[in-house]
């Protein structure tokens, strides 16, 4: 089957594959490795530089759409907001919220589960309480809400 | 009612580049049945011609290469003028802007891979603006330049190292590479 290769490109096959031929290592020169690695360093940099928009460090609880409190999301602890019907518990850990109890009569704050991500947002509505999460810098304000 | 002939002269430049540009365009063609996980990332195998070209006969003939590539590649897969070939083109100016700068580096010290993965940041740099201006008004594309500059770096080292050990098989036609002759292992 080799013979039907016609010789010129036999020739460059040899070339390109060809035993004896340099290796890999030897095509980079000194200021290669510099550029890489310097390359490396930036691409490796902007994975936590772009993506940490998402992480949330503030938990805020709204009644009435007016501010009770900012929490802080690095100790854990637990705060009580007196609704239009009666008291909701926000519970907080480290890096995440939830609505722990409410009254409201469907409870869907309450199955909402743990917040995690900056601007996600949990409504009782019933007892007119918000708890939405904020991420640095509140760079993300072009979001009304977030919910998943 | 002579018919006409207009002759169009034809010089050795024409044919070289119109060689490349072939093979350009081949590689884009068969790069457009590869199956690419997200839209945007390919290993960019023409970009190979381009800096073979470039580091053979200069910066003009790569750009004529590469935006020859662009154009007819777009034409053969049915891309011309889609959102694709705008991007595809954005990227190529972009990486040729680069190229006219990079071809400067010192030849001692930096090879063609160096070259490769400045154009293939280039590339995505170009893509990625026009994307941002363009098609998606919104800062949520950013989101996706780890992902894209990761697949530069990549394959930017990649073509860049496929077109060195090309470059180092001295060219038979004109007297071009001289001294990339094996130096002894």
């Amino acid at each position: 089957m080799t013979e039907r290769i016609p010789d010129g490109l036999r020739e460059m096959l040899a070339q390109a594959t060809g035993a004896g031929h340099l290796p890999w290592r030897t095509l980079l020169k000194p200021g290669d490795w510099l550029l890489l690695v310097c390359a490396a360093a930036v691409v490796a940099a902007s994975y936590p530089l772009l993506w940490r928009g998402g992480v949330a460090d503030r938990a805020i609880v709204k009644r009435d759409g007016q501010l009770v409190t900012e929490l802080a999301l690095n100790v854990a602890r637990k705060y009580e907001v007196t609704g239009a019907i009666g008291t909701t518990v926000i519970e907080v850990q480290p890096g995440r919220a939830r609505v722990l109890s409410d009254p409201g009569p469907r409870q869907y704050c309450v199955q909402q589960g743990w917040l995690t991500r900056a601007n996600a947002v949990a409504i009782c509505a019933p007892n007119h309480v918000t708890l939405q999460l904020s991420g640095r810098g509140g760079k993300n304000t072009s979001y009304d809400t977030l919910n998943y | 009612m002579t018919p006409s002939t207009i002759e169009l002269p034809v010089s050795a430049d024409d044919y070289r580049i119109a060689r490349y540009a072939a093979a350009a365009i081949a590689l884009t063609v068969a790069e457009a049945a590869l199956p690419s996980p997200l839209p945007g990332i390919k290993p960019g195998l023409a970009n190979i011609i381009v800096l073979v070209v470039l580091v053979r006969y200069g910066w003009r003939d790569a750009a004529w290469v590469s935006l020859l590539r662009v154009v007819a590649g777009s034409l053969v897969i049915g891309q011309f003028l889609a959102p694709g070939f705008f991007l595809a083109l954005a990227g190529a100016v972009c990486s040729l802007g680069v190229l006219a700068l990079a071809q400067h580096l010192p030849p001692r010290l930096f090879g063609p891979v160096s070259i490769s993965v400045l154009a293939a940041f280039a590339h995505i740099g170009g893509q990625i603006a026009l994307a941002r201006i363009w098609l998606v008004p919104h800062d949520g594309v950013f989101y996706l330049l780890p992902l894209f500059a990761t697949a530069a770096l990549l394959f930017g080292i990649i073509n860049g190292l496929v077109a060195a050990r090309l470059l180092a098989i001295p060219v038979a036609i004109p007297v071009a590479a001289a001294p990339a002759e094996n130096p002894a292992p």
